[in-house]
């Protein structure tokens, strides 16, 4: 197996930061707020690889830290500090030493992000079949026909009906918002794919329709996936390894089956013993 | 000499309970071998660790003290106690089957899916690999009308043959059974029976935890029996 990411050291501070934000943050401190400074520890020393084809999941509570930790890597933030290096096709990039034009290529090319808001995924002025003409287009396709014809092709593998490519995202219903953004973030085929809560907030039934879907395109394109979620069951369902945080820190991390059912941090032994 | 597929020295299991500030002990000081072609059981009475024994040779939990030598295909020792989680996952898709004593699998799949997964995990063409596991389905006389739908509503008899021809399919190397035979009926724990022979017959090593004494009789090689782990008194009594 060929490794496609890998991530050291990744911080990220929001406030000025002071010599004393680390050691009074992180779970031990039992917050992620500098008393010092005020800062907030969003992320510190989170380091991790991903192989070809494999789904992570990253598990914690609200604040633990998980959602930036993807935003970043998709850079939608920077970080304060660490690195990335994306394996591609015998290239390799450090992604944060790129200029914001590489950073962008990658972005519309090699990467998709699904995120918990359809609002961030989605341009809520265009059509649904506008928003992945869109990603096509940037990503250098220019011929009408085909982009429609890719377009229509993405809405039907996603389940979503063809006599509503040209309605606009806000008639759709939550499941089906998160269903064109699936559909967006494949549009290019990235050989990496990051989906922050995508099923948070949604109806059970709908979300199971959404899980099954994006289990059977792990399975088709063996995409590999990092998967942000709370939700232990999402987290059993689509990953192999997972890695746990809390207040900004990875406190654990291993095989997904033997986190649920072997966990050694206090907190994981707490999460999976809360779990229904 | 043939070399022994698996290898477990001194193996302990337990686990720390932090809320309680408990540490509950599981298995103790176990070890013995498993070859290819053979059956070791592992026998013992209720808690004496018998599961966390092929839980942590499969490392859904992670070992407390001990080795685990596992001899894969290629002739390479490693130990499981210490491997990469990679090293792992890809032991579990290639060489490493469990079944565990109850069935564990995604919702809303249908049976023929659930059995031939293991096979597609391997590349196996869709087809072949339905076709394999319909017969071996059939084989364990599970009524065809239920291939086509989910085990979730499956009495525990039925789960339990969809768990078994899921283990057995990809035909491993090594193979965990977890008291694979506990709710099936007298005719079909003889037809599991001739299944497990026929594996050990193309040369799988096989380690398992048995409920019926009669079973361990025709199918163990070898039989091992755990001895509960000397500290157990003490904490169990400190929680009740």
């Amino acid at each position: 197996m060929n490794k496609i990411l890998e991530v050291r050291n990744l911080s990220k501070i929001y406030g000025p930061g002071c010599p004393q934000c680390l050691e009074s943050t992180g779970p031990e401190a039992d917050t992620n707020l500098c008393p010092h400074c005020g800062s907030v520890v969003a992320i510190h020393d989170v380091s991790f690889d991903l192989f070809a084809g494999e789904v992570l999941g990253v598990m914690g509570e609200s604040g633990s830290g998980k959602s930036t930790v993807v935003k970043i890597l998709y850079f939608d933030q920077t970080p304060a500090s660490g690195e990335a290096i994306f394996y591609d096709r015998n290239r390799q990039y450090e992604l944060f030493a790129l200029n914001a034009a590489q950073q962008r290529w990658l972005r519309n090319h090699r990467f998709g992000m699904v995120y918990q808001n359809p609002h961030l995924g989605l341009n809520f002025n265009i059509t649904a079949g506008g928003n992945i003409a869109e990603r096509l287009l940037v990503s250098g396709l220019m011929d009408y026909g085909t982009i429609r014809a890719r377009a229509k092709a993405l809405l039907a593998r996603t389940e979503v009906l063809l006599s509503r490519v040209d309605d606009l995202p806000k008639h759709f219903s939550g499941g089906m918002q998160q269903r064109v953004q699936i559909a967006k973030a494949l549009a290019t085929q990235p050989p990496l794919l990051f989906l922050d809560e995508v099923t948070t907030g949604l109806d059970l039934s709908v979300q199971a329709r959404i899980l099954d879907l994006i289990l059977e395109i792990q399975q088709e394109l063996k995409t590999a996936m990092i998967v942000v979620t709370h939700d232990l069951g999402v987290i059993r369902l689509l990953t192999s390894r997972a890695i746990v945080m809390r207040y900004g820190r990875v406190i654990e991390s291993g095989l997904t089956d033997q986190i649920l059912e072997d966990p050694q941090h206090a907190y994981t032994q707490q999460l999976v013993a809360s779990a229904l | 000499m043939i070399l022994p597929v698996l290898q477990v020295k001194g193996y302990s299991k337990h686990f720390y309970l932090h809320e309680q500030n408990k540490l509950i002990p599981s298995s103790h000081n176990v070890s013995f071998t498993v070859n290819a072609g053979a059956l070791t059981a592992l026998v013992g009475p209720t808690g004496v660790g018998k599961s966390s024994v092929l839980k942590g040779i499969y490392r859904s939990y992670l070992p407390s003290a001990g080795r685990i030598l596992y001899r894969d295909a290629m002739g390479h020792e490693l130990d499981l106690a210490l491997a990469s989680e990679h090293k792992i996952l890809e032991l579990r898709r290639r060489e490493i089957g469990f079944v565990t004593q109850f069935l564990h699998c995604l919702p809303r799949q249908a049976t023929l899916d659930v059995v031939a997964q293991p096979l597609l995990a391997l590349g196996v063409a869709r087809q072949e690999a339905h076709q394999r596991a319909a017969g071996l389905l059939s084989a364990m006389n599970l009524p065809e009308r239920l291939w086509s739908v989910s085990p979730a509503t499956f009495s525990g008899g039925e789960r339990q043959r969809v768990n078994l021809a899921r283990g057995l399919i990809a035909k491993p190397r090594l193979l965990l059974l977890d008291e694979p035979t506990a709710s099936l009926d007298p005719k079909t724990t003889d037809i599991v029976i001739g299944l497990i022979e026929g594996l050990k017959a193309e040369g799988t090593a096989i380690l398992a935890v048995f409920h019926h004494p009669e079973t361990i009789r025709r199918l163990a090689d070898e039989v091992v029996e755990l001895a509960p782990p000397p500290a157990v008194e003490a904490p169990l009594k400190a929680i009740a």
